[in-house]
């Protein structure tokens, strides 16, 4: 079903290219140019002139905004909200990685999990708020995600269990333009993946 | 069955008519004391599906260097010198005028216009041009650059593009390639994953980006023409800031496969990587001089992120930004002589230009989220990135600061500009 629907999608997107293209321009070269992304996951591209083309092939996306991608899979301690392992995201102050306090306990939690479960892999993904460049912000998530994992990996766990990646403020957890977004968003997100 | 499904194609066209053609609307606060009043005269023109006449005035009003005559005011439309009555334009206190004409010639336009001196009572400028009906926008670019550069002196910028960052939701990025003056947006790339960072290859005919398509950074450099792309960086961790080299054979790049953001050179041909800068702190966003000596970068290896200089052989690293809290993404002018950068003072963002010989800053905008500043080729206006309710758009502002312009896209959220060489 999901299937059709992106058949007809991908139908109805080439008969717009092409429909419109018969109207307007014409170099063949630059409609066959079009090279679309290879693989699940790859952008999808477009000469210049080419028309709109056709948008978003890709099936599976990661979904991981919020709690972690994955998690429904795992034990129902993930869930109860008792229990630390149900936070899955490190919240930090302004141009800052340093991890607060309140948070200690909850990559203690995870570590210990970890720990007990060596072939269980996560993704810390860093973010920033809105302030400031885009660039720097990058650095910054990036720096965030390995304090999380510096601390996790003195508590023991392998680092071959830990990835890290940084989308600086591209991935808002909240929209908006005040402290009440921001403070949402400087945050670290421990995501779960595999069984 | 035939005409139903012709019917079918029609609308699907009229359909994304408003995406290709109307994505924003242009405006304009401000303008210099000492603007010229100048009057283009709505060309003689049947049946030609592009306001040429009205596209020349629109560029020459945004630019900030002329008094644009309103059509109304008008007492006659000459379209040829010799028709014209120069007394009458001298009495509307007109210094000059622009006149011409479009002729449709079997599928093909002839476009011929001429740029008139009020006063001298004489023709400062006079072309013909054939166009065929998709470059008729761009012919009336090229008229406007033509123009522009006779009045002032300084080349044109209308026939430029600019590329972009524009995001529909959580998971719709696309990176998109518009003309200066927002018309005829084309996506180059889309991804459900983040898109940034886009930058101009010297001979504008590549573009550098980062995209997070894999679930972790990578860089690619795509031709426009053709839109093939090649991955140029995806190493662990970050890969971000491409610059190019002015001679398009190196890209600058920040990696922090080494543990920590440093400054890197790639070279494209070979493949090779120099590491620039070395400190344990946050060095990235490099960006080149126009001479290709110097390499400038952000590095919060101070405590927090300011400018710094190096070498772009590598040492040499000196700290060359010291009012305010926050100064980074650094954009050089064409010429060398001043430096475009993002200029934070207690949580104010704004845009401001550095004179690289006396190092004193100028505040050119008033915030509180402005970022990612790029000159213009001619060095006149920086175009930035900028939010207001929550929407990102983009801006323009004169070097002086005075004029000001507003491109609001009417969907979606639209950042980091880049204009074309």
């Amino acid at each position: 079903m999901k299937l059709n629907n992106s058949v007809l999608i991908l139908a109805i997107s080439t008969l717009l290219l092409t429909a419109c293209a018969d109207t307007e321009d014409k170099d063949p070269s630059l409609l066959d140019g079009s090279q679309a992304g290879t693989g699940i996951g790859d952008a999808s591209t477009n000469g210049l002139n080419n028309g709109t083309g056709i948008n978003g092939s890709e099936m599976g996306g990661s979904g991981m905004y919020g709690s972690g991608d994955g998690a429904s899979s795992l034990g129902p301690e993930f869930s109860d909200p008792n229990n630390p392992l149900s936070k899955r995201t490190i919240y930090f102050m302004l141009d800052s990685f340093q991890i607060q306090q309140d948070f200690v306990p909850v990559i203690a939690a995870h570590s210990q999990y970890l720990l007990a479960n060596p072939s269980q892999h996560i993704t810390l993904e860093g973010h920033g708020d809105e302030r400031g460049s885009r660039e720097y912000n990058i650095a910054l998530g990036e720096q965030r995600a390995k304090s999380v994992a510096s601390i996790m990996k003195i508590q023991g766990v392998s680092d071959s269990q830990i990835g890290i990646v940084s989308y600086g403020e591209e991935k808002p957890a909240a929209f908006g333009n005040d402290e009440s977004a921001w403070e949402l968003n400087r945050r670290v997100e421990i995501n779960y993946q595999g069984r | 069955m035939v005409f139903l499904r012709n019917i079918v194609m029609v609308t699907l066209c009229a359909l994304s008519l408003p995406n290709s053609y109307a994505a924003l609307t242009i405006e304009v606060t401000g303008g210099t004391e000492s603007a010229m009043p100048v009057a283009v005269v709505p060309f003689a023109a049947t049946a030609v599906p592009v306001d040429i006449s009205g596209i020349v005035n629109a560029d020459l009003e945004r630019s900030g260097y002329f008094k644009m005559m309103a059509q109304q005011a008008m007492q006659s439309r000459p379209s040829s010198a010799s028709e014209v009555n120069f007394k009458e334009w001298q009495t509307l206190v007109q210094d000059y005028l622009v006149v011409g004409r479009v002729d449709n010639n079997g599928g093909q336009y002839d476009v011929q216009f001429q740029l008139l001196d009020v006063n001298k009572s004489g023709q400062l400028l006079g072309y013909k041009m054939s166009s065929s009906t998709n470059d008729l926008r761009r012919t009336a670019h090229h008229i406007s650059d033509l123009i522009f550069e006779k009045l002032t002196g300084k080349k044109g910028v209308f026939s430029g593009r600019i590329a972009y960052i524009t995001s529909n939701g959580r998971q719709n990025h696309q990176l998109q390639v518009a003309d200066v003056d927002g018309f005829n947006p084309q996506t180059i790339a889309s991804s459900p994953e983040p898109l940034m960072s886009p930058a101009w290859s010297p001979d504008g005919k590549r573009v550098a980006y980062v995209s997070f398509e894999r679930h972790s950074a990578a860089i690619y450099i795509q031709t426009l023409a053709t839109g093939q792309r090649e991955r140029v960086a995806e190493f662990p961790g970050i890969n971000g800031a491409p610059a190019w080299s002015p001679d398009g054979t190196r890209l600058a790049l920040t990696l922090s496969k080494d543990g920590n953001p440093d400054i890197f050179i790639l070279n494209l041909a070979s493949r090779s990587l120099l590491k620039l800068s070395k400190s344990t702190a946050i060095d990235t966003e490099p960006v080149w001089s126009p001479d290709g000596s110097a390499i400038v970068f952000t590095s919060d290896r101070g405590g927090k992120p300011q400018l710094y200089m190096a070498s772009s052989q590598g040492g040499n690293e000196k700290r060359i930004t010291f009012s305010g809290d926050y100064n980074a993404r650094a954009s050089f002018s064409p010429d060398g002589r001043s430096l475009a950068m993002v200029h934070g003072n207690g949580g104010n963002y704004r845009i401001a230009v550095m004179d690289m010989a006396s190092r004193g800053i100028s505040v050119l905008t008033s915030g509180p989220s402005d970022e990612s500043p790029s000159f213009a080729p001619n060095g006149s206006m920086i175009l930035y990135a900028s939010k207001k309710g929550g929407t990102g758009f983009l801006s323009a502002v004169s070097v002086d600061g005075k004029m000001q312009q507003k491109l609001m896209f009417s969907n979606g959220e639209v950042r980091e500009p880049a204009w074309s060489p």
